[in-house]
């Protein structure tokens, strides 16, 4: 299929993230992408294991971790990236309205775990967790801020496309695009997972 | 919107050449820069060797030393040798899959410019303070001391050109999965474009954790982290495991598409198909999988234990056996062919011999109790010399010479390449089998000076002037690329006569989109199956058409300019005021160029029907 075709909900197709050529090429590099940055986290987990109870005299994991903020940050990702999912649903059937809504639901989570993140982090410098204050801190700081790094870029994108594709809805060029961002999300939500529990619960418990 | 035949200024070539994302030229860039980079290096290796020559030289001071051993390392390795990989494979790839281009067109010129803007700003390091000086492998006990902003330069260069590594492998990854022609299976692929293929996955794998690695170094030296400095808990050992998860199978990202290289060579000039292609291909696939498995026979002595040793000894003996196959296969590739001696044959043949001492040495190293007594001498500097340079360099000039006419439509010439040839392989073997012995009689790597009466003088003077015959070929290959773009006639499209592969059937150089048809492909090496049949040209798989082409873009120039600024910022960030500003403006660039490629559509063009038989109609005329 040619990516400026006219489409309706009739003869849009049931994968329009690789309908195209391009679309098959977006879709699969971006596999590729998400394998490199598995491996990028993996790295950043392994120094993570290795430096975390190095806390030089600083405060240690056992007692910064507040079980309460971090599940409800968990919840809302979880959440978001099921939203995300409702949102390609209605994508593959050609509802943009619906689409735009899930994703902006998607949007209004992933922002509200960012700022919940935001502030677990400014309560931890507070009581004198800072970057520089052990390995640990470093350690720590830098895995789950390279994930709040990624979240933010997400959103960005997500909006970025939304705003952009407001006016003209779907078609053969951006559904991949959409596609490739849910993807994006969806692998923030995994990591995150490992996160949660490599990071806070291990932290709380070990 | 076609640039077919179309007579320009410099300034309209010079921007075009910016906002290119046509493979071909993609891959004219990064020779000339790669081949840039590889000069560069190539002085920094002559200015150890004069400092060499004789005990207690004062040529340059010790630490200026560093600084060039540094440097030559990390520039032949990151702006020489992996651009000009990247060179073969853009002039290549592509065609040799009956593709009209790369996957991501755009991303491809990211990758470039990426690159580029970080060998630069690696590079400026020499004007604005000095350059890094803890070695190539930058390990953390001796970078974290270290003075000046060098590392520092070497920590944000690298991580901008690392960057465009990884785009590349990527880019070359879907292309090859997506982009074959019709009857282009994968047991159908040439040789090099199976390299290209493993050697994309390497790169996928193993840059991410050095992009890790550089960001805990650019934390502890820039931003106050701690994860190597062991008074707050830090451990240097991490930097040391993630350079070398990613160091090692660096070697094969560079060797695999060398071997590639000279699979295809070794079957033109025996003009017999490759002896045991599908065990090639087993034997590609499978030094690529070992390659992540042996990182640690780089650290034998730093205290991980014997049965650690033990594992990774093992399991880097097991790469010779992969190796070895391909080894046998090139030998029986040979047998019995009627071989012509072209420039390429005759490093093809050299590079034999060579690397196999090399691979020896190799399993010598691996010996994890002998290691002991080999590790950081000259015994290792011969060691990698022999399979970077006897494997490595010798493919590049090997594809060069092979691949010059597709690229630039023109042959180098062939006395001129001969002459390179001999000295640089006289010169070779002068410099560096000597070092084996000066390393087994107890010569340290990496030390400014010796000094008389311990039997280092001989052996570093034989070695300093085999340097000079490498120099003197290579500037001979420089005359001989001036003297054929000056004065070299133009060729068709199969100037060897022998190609057996894709990229021999279209003109030299080909046009902007490859194929006028996408060809049909019957068999291995699908251009000889047509003219064995007596065809003279492919079997199309579809009717002539209008053919789809990407815009040019300058975004890729502009998101590389942007870190580049970004860098430059953060690295100064401690000592000016401006810094932080200048970095922050620097993301600015990257991050609007991305917003603007997001929100701006590119279909791209269409070139005509008629415009594509006017094209092949000259192209068959020259």
């Amino acid at each position: 299929m040619h990516v400026e075709e006219k489409l309706t909900a009739e003869t849009f197709p049931a994968e329009p993230e690789k309908a195209t050529l391009e679309g098959k090429n977006k879709f699969l590099g971006f596999w590729f992408f998400l394998g490199g940055e598995t491996v990028l986290f993996a790295s950043l987990f392994a120094t993570y294991l290795a430096l975390k109870d190095s806390v030089a005299g600083g405060p240690s994991a056992k007692e910064l971790f507040q079980m309460p903020i971090v599940f409800l940050a968990t919840m809302l990702l979880l959440t978001s990236s099921l939203t995300s999912v409702y949102a390609m649903h209605h994508m593959r059937n050609f509802d943009f309205k619906k689409m735009q809504l899930w994703l902006g639901i998607t949007v209004f989570l992933g922002a509200a775990f960012l700022a919940l993140e935001i502030y677990e982090f400014t309560e931890y410098v507070h009581e004198g967790f800072k970057f520089s204050t052990s390995a640990f801190s470093s350690a720590f700081y830098t895995l789950v801020g390279t994930h709040g790094g990624h979240v933010a870029f997400g959103l960005l994108w997500i909006l970025t496309l939304m705003i952009r594709n407001a006016k003209r809805g779907l078609n053969l060029y951006n559904a991949p695009k959409f596609y490739v961002a849910s993807l994006y999300w969806h692998f923030i939500d995994v990591v995150w997972v490992f996160i949660f529990t490599v990071v806070y619960l291990m932290g709380m418990v070990g | 919107m076609s640039t077919l035949a179309r007579k320009k200024g410099v300034g309209a070539v010079i921007w075009d050449y910016l906002t290119t994302v046509d493979h071909k030229k993609i891959a004219i860039l990064y020779l000339i820069a790669g081949g840039f980079f590889f000069l560069l290096g190539g002085l920094e290796a002559m200015i150890i060797r004069i400092q060499l020559a004789v005990p207690n030289n004062d040529f340059i001071s010790a630490g200026f030393y560093n600084e060039v051993l540094t440097m030559h390392g990390t520039t032949m390795i990151f702006l020489a040798a992996m651009p000009l990989v990247f060179a073969m494979m853009n002039a290549v790839v592509p065609i040799q899959i009956g593709a009209r281009d790369v996957a991501f067109p755009f991303l491809n010129a990211l990758g470039f410019w990426l690159f580029f803007f970080g060998g630069v700003f690696l590079n400026l390091s020499w004007f604005l303070g000095g350059a890094p000086d803890a070695g190539w492998t930058s390990y953390a006990s001796l970078s974290l001391a270290s003075p000046t902003h060098g590392i520092d330069f070497y920590v944000l260069g690298l991580q901008i050109s690392g960057f465009g590594t990884l785009i590349g492998g990527i880019n070359f990854l879907v292309t090859i999965i997506n982009m074959r022609a019709p009857g282009m299976t994968y047991m159908r692929m040439p040789m090099f474009t199976w390299a290209t293929f493993v050697t994309s996955a390497l790169i996928l794998f193993a840059f991410p954790p050095l992009t890790v690695g550089l960001i805990f170094m650019m934390m502890d030296r820039l931003f106050g982290g701690n994860f190597f400095d062991p008074a707050l808990g830090g451990n240097t050992i991490i930097w040391e495991h993630l350079f070398w998860i990613f160091g090692h199978p660096e070697v094969y990202i560079l060797v695999l598409p060398a071997f590639g290289i000279f699979s295809e060579i070794f079957a033109t000039f025996s003009r017999k198909r490759l002896f045991g292609y599908s065990s090639m291909v087993f034997a590609t696939v499978l030094i690529g999988f070992l390659g992540f498995m042996v990182w640690a026979h780089h650290m034998f002595t730093v205290g991980m234990g014997p049965i650690a040793n033990a594992i990774f000894a093992v399991a880097t003996m097991a790469i010779a056996v992969p190796t070895g196959i391909k080894i046998f296969n090139w030998l029986f590739t040979m047998w019995g062919g009627s071989i012509r001696f072209t420039t390429p044959m005759i490093y093809a043949v050299a590079f034999i011999p060579s690397f196999v001492i090399g691979g020896v040495t190799g399993v010598m190293n691996a010996t994890a109790a002998a290691d002991y007594q080999y590790h950081d001498s000259y015994f290792v500097v011969a060691h990698f010399h022999y399979v970077i340079v006897g494997g490595v360099v010798f493919a590049l000039l090997a594809g060069a010479h092979y691949w010059w006419p597709k690229m630039f439509g023109k042959m180098l010439d062939e006395k001129l390449g001969k002459v390179t040839f001999w000295l640089f392989f006289i010169g070779f073997h002068l410099t560096f089998f000597i070092q084996h012995f000066l390393g087994l009689m107890g010569m340290p790597r990496r030390v400014f000076t010796f000094l008389p009466g311990q039997g280092f003088e001989t052996g570093n003077m034989i070695s300093t002037v085999g340097a000079f015959f490498m120099a003197a070929g290579t500037v001979v290959l420089l005359a001989n690329v001036v003297i054929t773009t000056v004065k070299g006639k133009r060729v068709g499209n199969d100037p060897w006569e022998d190609g057996r592969t894709l990229e021999w059937a279209v003109s030299s150089p080909a046009p902007e989109y490859n194929f006028a048809q996408t060809p049909l492909v019957r068999g291995l090496d699908a251009y000889w199956i047509e003219k064995m049949e007596g065809k003279k040209g492919l079997t199309p798989a579809e009717p002539l058409g209008d053919i789809h082409m990407p815009n040019p873009s300058i975004l890729p120039f502009v998101i590389s300019l942007g870190l580049f600024v970004a860098a430059f910022g953060f690295l100064f960030h401690q000592d000016y005021a401006w810094g932080t500003p200048v970095g922050v403006v620097g993301l600015l660039i990257t991050l609007g160029a991305m917003f603007f490629r997001s929100i701006i559509d590119d279909h791209g063009f269409h070139i005509h029907k008629e415009e594509v038989m006017e094209a092949e109609k000259k192209g068959a005329g020259a």
